[in-house]
């Protein structure tokens, strides 16, 4: 009855958002007395499989069928169910993605197994299994009682204070077999920006908004980006107008984000683009305009121009290393 | 082309969200209700591809009465008619649930929907519904084109996006650029008066049940640094807020 978590790759490592996902469900598996059993799908190295036991993971599945290379949703979905029921599970653990999100949805369907999104705490596990979620793109919470035999928690980034340990984990091949059919969904390409750090895994965030008057002037945010080892984020209008690409926008329609540190950088804060933003630990606001509605949702700001200001912040963060 | 489009009726993106009965049920006070932004970018997009393929495109909308202001709406925008299951969507496994027992009667060649509602963010329904079908599903789509029996899309990912091709039947969760809303003119919601709109009562039960709901707690003081020591607010996130 262990507690079963879905684990993804990125670049051969086991992705961070993943490891916090291990983190919890070994959490959840000490308040049931249970171990913790991370699935991890994809090409990775025998001593990042082991790692897994830094965050509380007793055995890693490791299903590593090359047919699995291209993230098919179906296929990942077989896979996940083999390993509830080889593990019989009742709980499983996932950081929201793309991919985790549709393979969470499909076992969900092939189980009939609750599920709930955007978990933010623990879960409350006296008399019954209690969970708190995000609703409203985080304008609110509401606390969900979860029924049915298996319960499946895709968690929100930061539900749990990770604390990494030194134990190691027993990796385990695992290779079901795979159905054919499950391989309809063709990918004919993908377009991915090389070497930029994940905005959704991201611990900081630099985002910019129309304030900076154009995509000739990103420079100076990505400096202060790469001073602080931080992704770059823009507003919609700057999206829309194709100052950045899309995968770049935060806000309601856009990507949702919660780093340790947001910096937003000549955006004035409209409550669309705070939504993608109100789960940030901190906020610093960056804008020219005082009466800017940002400043009400920020811990730190500036009152200046961001052409003076972001150098001076660069200079200082180089100056810390 | 038999397409479904399924939509939430959601309150307005700058919408006050509060609660009421003890923080049990959401407060509608002075709400104003809209078709999900994403799903209204799958509508769009079906009126388009009916327009240009022939067939049909039926809106559906698992909710209650109140629902169906919105739902004329996407009839006067295009569709062809619309089904309401008659119930609150409180839970994703139960409205994935309504949705494909229809779709299993209808056949549809394209199901479309927003990629998650703006109430519950969950991103979960798509997926469930093509699994009660036995198809693929695939979010977020933000760009369809249809060559015979085949689609051929545009997937965000992480960091970017990939191309994909599938036959159908499909399930697609949808996003911007995906269509360019559109809005409703005199004719269209003239016609929408009067075309058809079946209510069916709900099957099964949801497997989740929401007790309470809670609001943030209150954002503290803005903190102001002067331009002119603008180095001073990273001694502040290093040692105050210690996020460097």
């Amino acid at each position: 009855m262990s507690v079963l978590i879905l684990a993804e790759i990125d670049n051969g490592a086991i992705k961070k958002s993943s490891l916090e996902a291990i983190y919890y469900g070994s959490e959840v598996a000490k308040m049931k007395g249970t171990t913790a059993t991370a699935l991890v799908i994809g090409s990775a190295s025998a001593g990042d499989l082991a790692a897994a036991g830094n965050f509380g993971a007793a055995k890693v599945l490791h299903a590593n069928d090359a047919r699995l290379a291209q993230g098919n949703i179906m296929a990942y979905a077989d896979v996940l169910v083999s390993a509830i029921q080889h593990e019989s599970s009742d709980v499983v653990v996932l950081a929201k993605s793309s991919l985790g999100d549709a393979v969470a949805a499909r076992v969900s369907g092939k189980l009939k197994a609750s599920i709930v999104s955007n978990v933010t705490e623990l879960p409350d596990l006296s008399g019954g299994f209690k969970v708190k979620r995000s609703i409203y793109t985080g304008k609110a919470f509401a606390h969900v009682e979860m029924k049915g035999d298996c319960k499946i928690l895709a968690i929100k980034k930061n539900a749990v204070l990770v604390s990494e340990g030194t134990a190691t984990a027993n990796v385990e091949v695992f290779s079901p077999a795979l159905n054919d059919a499950s391989f309809g969904v063709k990918v004919t390409g993908t377009h991915k920006a090389s070497s930029s750090i994940s905005l959704p895994e991201a611990d900081l965030v630099v985002s910019a908004g129309r304030g900076l008057k154009g995509p000739e002037n990103w420079g100076i945010v990505e400096d202060l980006a790469n001073a602080l080892g931080a992704a770059t984020a823009c507003s919609k209008p700057v999206s829309d107008l194709d100052w950045r690409p899309h995968h770049e926008h935060v806000g309601q329609t856009g990507i949702k984000v919660a780093p340790n540190l947001y910096i937003a950088c000549g955006i004035s804060g409209a409550i669309q683009h705070l939504a993608g933003v109100n789960s940030s630990k901190v906020i610093v606001v960056i804008n020219k305009d005082p009466e800017a509605p940002f400043f009400k949702a920020a811990d730190y700001g500036i009152v200046g121009d961001v052409f003076e200001v972001l150098p001076k912040l660069t200079k200082a963060i180089q100056a810390l290393k | 082309m038999k397409i479904l489009v399924c939509i939430t009726n959601v309150p307005d993106t700058t919408a006050k969200i509060s609660f009421t009965d003890g923080d049990t049920k959401f407060n509608k006070t002075g709400v104003t209700y809209i078709c999900g932004p994403y799903d209204d970018y799958a509508l769009s997009r079906a009126v388009e591809l009916r327009d240009q393929l022939g067939g049909t495109v039926t809106v559906m909308n698992v909710g209650e009465a109140d629902s169906e202001q919105v739902i004329r709406k996407c009839l006067a925008i295009g569709a062809d008619d619309a089904i309401r299951v008659n119930c609150e969507p409180t839970d994703s496994y139960f409205v994935a649930e309504q949705i494909a027992v229809v779709a299993a009667q209808e056949k549809y060649d394209l199901i479309l929907m927003g990629r998650e509602s703006i109430d519950y963010n969950g991103g979960i329904v798509h997926g469930l519904v093509a699994q009660m079908l036995g198809i693929p599903s695939l979010s977020p789509v933000m760009k369809l084109e249809i060559d015979g029996n085949t689609a051929k899309m545009t997937r965000e990912i992480e960091g970017g996006k990939e191309d994909i091709e599938a036959s159908l039947p499909l399930v697609l969760g949808c996003q911007e650029p995906i269509a360019e809303w559109k809005i409703p003119n005199m004719r269209g919601i003239m016609t929408a008066r009067t075309k058809p709109l079946r209510v069916l009562e709900p099957v099964g039960e949801g497997l989740t049940v929401t007790s309470k709901y809670e609001l943030p707690a209150p954002k503290g003081a803005c903190k102001m640094v002067s331009a002119d020591e603008a180095e001073k607010l990273i001694d502040l996130l290093k040692n105050e807020a210690k996020v460097l």
